[in-house]
């Protein structure tokens, strides 16, 4: 594969799209698959061909369109321009909207009532750079890929950057990893590189994905699976590898079956394999699917899967950098740290670091969930102001309820309260108020949560996802479920409080591995911001939100000590 | 991760608890300060084997690093400060300590290892009069399938030596875990009862590094089971020369 014949099949792709006046796009993601997307697509592309429209418009399968749980979700461009959005398509539908895609005047009265205005914050307010081409490409078809440039980047890299040239780029754009650390991806990638000189090296992508509620690297993998593909086997020149593992979840079919596709069809194109782009650099890539442990997706743990061992985390040091898989310097990123590298390296480390806060660079894809109105997928610049995530783009909280917290970083994290509503999202703004940026997770709580029963929810989690290695972690957090349960119970006293703070110290600072050592993150955060809950439920023997079910009222009334 | 038996190495000079010592670069701080006689409580590490790191008995402080390490898989390394026994170390060790205690069924008056357990020495050594924590007073079996051995899981802290002597040395790979998390549990071969095991080979090594009641000889009544774990130096020492 050269850059004349990229180019040659960019401009094919192109063509045949300009043969039509209209293009469907149909989101056949995950979240729209469940509500039917399939079945609206058939029924599209049936209906296209009944009403004789076949000539001029075309119908395809497309990624995320982000109102996940608005699906299914058909998007429609018209004469190369984005035209309408339809959610919650049904089949009766659909017959009104093909009607409508002629009648560009006045439209379809039926489908009318489904349109979506795309100048809504939720689309205006967005910058899309590593979800630039969801929902517009095909992810079943390499050509969709290539037509927007797609591979472009890896032949620049491979023919006009040597590896230094590479790791240069990225770190001068200042990525971090978006696996939840945020370690900057450029010194990770000179560390490997710059590791036994020699060596065999390896690349990993990190898709186990197993926060509660997140599912930003799903979508990725789902709906632009070339793009991560790409970001690897750019990061495998820089680094010298020649053999890369993505490790994804088996509770993840659809991105498994898409990915198998993607690597085959890249594989038949030599953009995979021996010799690609015609040069000397092979990169062989591999799938490796994980039983889907939370813990799994720790580096120690996950390398220790891909050896075929039970994933269970190691100490480190040694990283992974100096020694990783089958003890070789391994160089393992997250999917959305893979899918940034075309774009910096596309437009150049300067222009990425552009976007963002002095510190956080770039843009974060978010997955919105909980009591907010636009549940879905969401990509804004970092130092984006919470209350314009959850009340611009996400459109508040439904039916007029009072916003109580919002919960990012998943199990690991905190509860951010109120009164940060104007902070700036960055990873360095998140761990002041008592959480972290995660992996992308937001979920948005309301009046009617109960935050200890939210501590105790995550407590619940971290306890049966722990493997069990190291004491503070396997005991410990046991010992602090079992005490939150005896407070939404009712039966705690302020001793168990005391115990229970203890506990949380204990397993943060002794922890082996982050599962333990951040477990202990959403007690914390909810006993800083929301005591007098935790008060009410001890003392007054009540649930403020009415959640839980306090068995034992208070015998007589308790004296507090003001 | 496999430990490689390693020379020393180059010399390191670093601070103990303020003391003046030296060791080999390619020494944890464990060993450095138990030449130097500093003790540090263990209870999953064992010269000889691959570490685990799972037990967290044997965290140090570091001047300079704000998180605590595990002495037993960190390496000395030149100008190093540590600290084996600060206020904060004894309150953690302690906690852990009443944790593991907390977890199964300990009770040492009927306990064959009792006198002779690892636990119930470091227990006392640390001065853990009770265990503030409620037992959770798991319901666990006792496997004594083993025509030699038994296991009792009332008495055992996951330290994991059983699995890593057996893999290590002994090469039979009969114990394993198995669950997560509180669940979590030692097992043999693919959680068949130990006698029915077909790699097993009765070497009797797990028993003998076995720090705790868990894994004894049948036939062994309350207090009577002592453990050689001082076997293991010795058979690597022969392996050696040989
Ligand atoms: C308990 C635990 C779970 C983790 N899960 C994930 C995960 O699902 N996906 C991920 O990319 N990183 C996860 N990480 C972080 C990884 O260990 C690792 O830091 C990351 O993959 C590095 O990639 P990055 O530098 O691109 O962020 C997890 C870490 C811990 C401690
Ligand atoms: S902190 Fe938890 S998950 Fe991590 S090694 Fe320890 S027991 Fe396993
Ligand atoms: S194993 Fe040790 S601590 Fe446990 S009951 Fe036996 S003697 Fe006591
Ligand atoms: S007796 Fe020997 S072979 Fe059998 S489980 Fe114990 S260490 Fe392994
Ligand atoms: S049986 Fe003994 S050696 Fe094995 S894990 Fe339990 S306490 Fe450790
Ligand atoms: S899955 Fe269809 S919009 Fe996200
Ligand atoms: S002895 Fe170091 S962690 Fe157990």
């Amino acid at each position: 594969m050269t850059n004349e014949e990229l180019n040659a099949i960019a401009k094919a792709e192109q063509e045949s799209k300009e043969r039509f006046e209209h293009e469907v796009c149909v989101c056949t993601a995950a979240g729209c698959l469940s509500a039917g997307g399939d079945k609206v697509k058939d029924a599209l592309t049936g209906e296209i061909a009944r009403q004789g429209k076949d000539k001029k418009c075309s119908v395809k399968g497309v990624g995320c369109l982000g109102l996940c749980a608005k699906g299914p979700l058909v998007a429609v461009e018209s004469h190369g321009k984005k035209d309408k959005l339809y959610e919650g398509v049904t089949l009766e539908d659909v017959p009104a909207i093909v009607q409508t895609l002629e009648a560009t005047e006045t439209k379809g009265a039926a489908a009318a009532g489904l349109e979506r205005s795309m100048d809504e914050p939720f689309f205006a307010s967005q910058v899309k750079v590593v979800l630039e081409n969801m929902g517009k490409i095909d992810p079943e078809h390499i050509e969709d890929y290539i037509a927007v440039g797609g591979y472009q980047t890896l032949y620049k890299a491979l023919t006009e950057m040597s590896p230094t040239d590479v790791i240069g780029e990225v770190t001068k754009s200042g990525l971090r990893g978006r696996g939840g650390g945020g370690y900057p991806t450029g010194l990770k990638w000179s560390t490997v590189a710059k590791a036994n000189g020699g060596a065999t090296k390896y690349v990993i992508c990190n898709a186990d994905e197993g926060d509660p509620g997140a599912f930003m690297d799903r979508s990725v993998l789902e709906g632009d699976p070339h793009r991560v593909i790409e970001g690897m086997a750019i990061a495998a020149y820089a680094i010298g590898a020649h053999q890369g593992f993505i490790y994804v979840r088996a509770e993840y079919p659809l991105a498994i079956k898409t990915l198998k596709n993607a690597i085959r069809q890249a594989e038949k194109m030599g953009l995979l394999g021996k010799n690609i782009c015609g040069t000397t650099f092979s990169f062989e890539l591999h799938l490796r699917l994980g039983a889907g442990a939370f813990v799994t997706g720790e580096e120690t743990a996950l390398i220790a899967s891909v050896e075929g061992r039970r994933g269970m985390p190691r100490p480190r040091p040694p990283y992974p950098a100096e020694r990783g898989l089958w003890d070789c310097p391994t160089l393992i990123n997250n999917v959305e740290t893979f899918a940034n590298i075309p774009a910096v390296i596309r437009e150049g480390g300067v222009w990425f670091a552009a976007i963002g806060t002095e510190k956080s660079k770039g843009t974060k894809v978010f997955a919105l969930a909980g009591s907010i109105v636009n549940t879905g997928l969401i990509e804004v610049p970092m130092g984006t102001r919470l209350r314009d995530i959850i009340f611009d783009i996400g459109g508040g909280i439904p039916e007029g309820r009072r916003y109580k917290a919002v919960q990012t970083g998943g199990p690991s994290g905190g509860c951010i309260p109120e009164q940060f509503l104007n902070m700036p999202v960055d990873y360095e703004s998140l761990q002041q108020v008592g959480s972290i940026m995660g992996s992308g997770g937001m979920i948005v709580m309301d009046e009617t949560s109960c935050m200890v029963d939210v501590a105790r929810y995550f407590m619940e989690f971290c306890m049966s996802e722990s493997c069990g290695k190291c004491t503070p972690c396997r005991v410990g957090t046991a010992q602090m479920y079992d005490i939150l349960c005896k407070i939404t119970e009712g039966h705690a006293t302020l001793e168990d409080m005391d115990m229970l703070i203890e506990l949380s110290d204990l397993v943060k600072n002794t922890s082996l591995c982050g599962l333990g050592q951040s477990a202990p993150n959403p007690v914390l955060s909810t006993l800083r911001y929301f005591k007098d809950e935790y008060m009410a439920h001890i003392v007054d023997k009540t649930c403020p939100a009415g959640v839980c079910k306090i068995c034992s009222p208070a015998k007589e009334p308790v004296e507090v000590k003001s | 991760m496999k430990q490689v038996a390693q020379k020393p190495g180059r010399i390191k000079t670093l601070k103990i608890d303020g003391r003046d010592v030296a060791g080999g670069e390619n020494q944890v701080i464990l060993d450095v300060a138990r030449e130097h006689n500093i003790f540090i409580p263990t209870l999953c590490y064992i010269e000889g084997l691959s570490v685990s790191g799972g037990c967290r008995l044997c965290l140090v402080e570091i001047t300079g690093i704000p998180k605590l390490v595990p002495s037993c898989t960190t390496r000395v390394e030149e100008g190093m400060e540590v600290f084996t026994d600060t206020e904060r170390l004894r309150k953690y060790r302690m906690m852990m300590l009443e944790l593991i205690f907390s977890e199964r069924n300990h009770v040492c008056s009927v306990c064959v290892s009792n006198r002779n357990c690892e636990l119930q020495s470091l227990a006392r050594r640390l001065g853990m009069t009770h265990v503030r924590y409620p037992y959770r007073y798991p319901k666990l079996q006792v496997d004594a399938s083993h025509n030699k051995f038994a296991i009792d899981h009332n008495r055992c802290t996951l330290c994991t030596r059983c699995s890593r002597i057996c893999h290590d040395i002994e090469g039979a790979h009969t114990w394993s875990t198995m669950g997560r998390g509180i669940n979590n549990r030692m097992i043999t071969d693919l959680n068949q009862p130990w006698g029915e095991t077909e790699t097993c080979t009765s070497c009797g090594k797990c028993v003998n590094i076995c720090p705790t009641g868990a894994l004894f000889e049948k036939g062994k009544s309350v207090a009577e089971m002592v453990k050689k774990p001082k076997s293991l130096p010795y058979l690597l020492h022969t392996r050696e020369e040989s």
